[in-house]
């Protein structure tokens, strides 16, 4: 059975967690083109190697982060998104300074 | 029917032939190089020198012909799809598929059984019908069947309403085959090497080099060898070897397992799906079952089998054919496929000059073969998108046009 770490439930047995996909910077709308979305939305690295990539732990709703090899299937570490975000990110902010 | 085979067959002694031209070095300079030699890429090689006088062509193969997909698929053909960009492009290999055998004027044991695939909740059959009367529309034979029906069809299958998941009604898809894969691919090099084409084997293209946008030649473990246009067909390592050429493709690669029973007497004629229970079962011509459809849950370049999906794959196949319980697992297996965002191909023209892509083909490749080599060779030596691959070129994804087959796909993601 393989297990998986969670930063808050500790280690589950890996069918209780969801890939979320891998981890990129989201583009700032303010200032990226369709074509920047298309591609943050659809296109991946799809590395075969390490990736740093999104797990969430599907009963407790808890998102964090997890660095894994796609070649062995090791997962080398599980860490919390608040080593990447430090700060709350106030998406209504963003949302009202869109031009309509 | 290949009258070469029956020739053969009445001959007194049984005289055997290589099929494929033995390695030599690799040339300097090749008009069309092919990076993958499955069954894409040796179609692809067929079809321009069969159809276009292209010869000059060699096919690079990191490691042996038919050894990737080609070689891990379950062999499903059919073109039961719901958009009609889909439906046209897989009828149309459909219909090549059945003249595969003279084609070549060698067997690829074509068997033409049917697919049902299974509702087993009102949702499932409203996008049946609707699936239906899309095939229909476009000339392909599809239709919702009920429950005697399915019960003619498939004598076998558990069709008791205690079930945790009763069968409700069918889509029935008579033009559903099966052929040899490796046999498809073994044809399709046959008869390009004997035009001309240069298969090699052991061959990795290491790097791909790029002169004012255009692709001017390829680096491998063997030697550089320029090129006039490089198509790569590489099922399972296609972001690899796009990303040596500087492009980025909407693709995961999961991989998908399957597995096989012991070889038993026919009982099972059609190919059967169950979206819902997440499995297909067929009987070979061999006799063995083939269990399949059972996708890992998270993105991996890896072939390994895991318990956990001959578990959920026999489960699942048990709930549909219970005779199935004494039957002995044979093997297990995984291939790594391409999955796009929207469950269709990758095709066409790239931002690199001369450089086509055959790309993004998840679960659904082995079926697109033949019009894959028809389709790509036209595209190559024309330099024109033929109209039955316009809707599948990578642009798309820039313009958010995706072409959405997720829900006729059989295997489950």
């Amino acid at each position: 059975m393989k297990l998986l770490t969670c930063p808050l439930n500790g280690k589950r047995n890996i069918s209780e967690f969801t890939y979320g996909g891998e981890y990129h910077v989201m583009p700032d709308h303010r200032t990226s083109s369709a074509r920047d979305w298309a591609e943050h939305v659809f296109f991946h690295d799809n590395i075969a190697g390490i990736v740093t990539e999104w797990w969430c732990h599907t009963a407790s709703s808890f998102w964090f982060l997890a660095e894994r090899n796609t070649i062995t299937d090791e997962v080398i570490r599980t860490f919390k998104a608040d080593e990447i975000y430090q700060q709350r990110i106030d998406f209504t902010a963003i949302a009202t300074e869109t031009p309509s | 029917m290949p009258f070469g085979l029956l020739k053969y067959g009445l001959r007194n002694n049984y005289p055997a032939k290589h099929h494929f031209t033995p390695s030599k070095e690799l040339k300097k300079h090749y008009d069309v190089v092919i990076i993958g030699g499955g069954g894409h890429g040796a179609a692809i090689a067929y079809n321009l020198a069969k159809y276009h006088g292209i010869t000059n062509v060699a096919i690079l193969e990191k490691s042996y012909l038919g050894g990737g997909n080609t070689a891990r698929n379950t062999a499903v053909i059919r073109s039961n799809y719901l958009t009609e960009a889909g439906v046209n492009f897989y009828s149309e290999s459909v219909k090549l598929f059945n003249n595969l055998s003279n084609e070549f004027n060698y067997n690829v044991m074509m068997e033409n059984r049917g697919q049902l695939t299974l509702a087993h909740s009102d949702a499932a059959i409203r996008s049946f019908r609707w699936r239906a009367e899309v095939n229909q529309h476009l000339g392909v034979r599809s239709e919702l069947v009920d429950r005697q029906t399915i019960a003619e069809l498939v004598p076998n299958l558990n069709m008791s309403e205690d079930s945790r998941f009763p069968i409700m009604a069918g889509l029935w898809h008579a033009d559903g085959a099966t052929a040899r894969h490796d046999a498809v691919a073994w044809g399709y090099a046959k008869g390009a090497c004997d035009r001309g084409v240069e298969l090699h084997q052991l061959t990795e293209v290491e790097d791909i080099e790029i002169t004012n946008g255009r692709v001017t030649a390829v680096k491998t473990n063997r030697g550089r060898v320029e090129c006039g246009a490089v198509v790569q067909a590489v099922a399972g390592a296609s972001s690899i070897v796009a990303k040596k050429a500087g492009i980025p493709l909407p693709i995961h690669c999961y991989p998908l397992q399957a597995m096989v029973t012991q070889p038993y007497k026919p009982i099972l004629t059609p190919h059967v799906s169950s979206p819902q229970v997440h499995v297909y079962v067929h009987q070979t011509s061999r006799g063995e079952f083939v269990i399949g459809g059972g996708s890992d849950p998270y993105p991996l370049y890896n072939t390994r089998a895991t318990l956990d999906q001959r578990e959920s794959l026999s489960a699942a196949a048990l709930e549909l054919f219970p005779f199935l319980s004494q039957a002995r697992l044979l093997r297990q297996w995984a291939g790594t496929t391409d999955m796009t965002p929207d469950y269709s191909p990758i095709m066409g023209l790239s931002p690199v000059e001369n450089y086509y892509l055959d790309a993004g083909w998840g679960t659904w490749g082995f079926k697109a073969t033949p019009i894959c080599g028809v389709t790509m060779a036209e595209l190559v030596a024309t330099k024109k998108v033929p109209d039955l691959i316009k809707p599948f070129e990578l642009e798309r994804f820039y313009r958010f046009e995706q072409i959405n087959e997720a829900g006729a796909t059989a295997a489950s993601h």
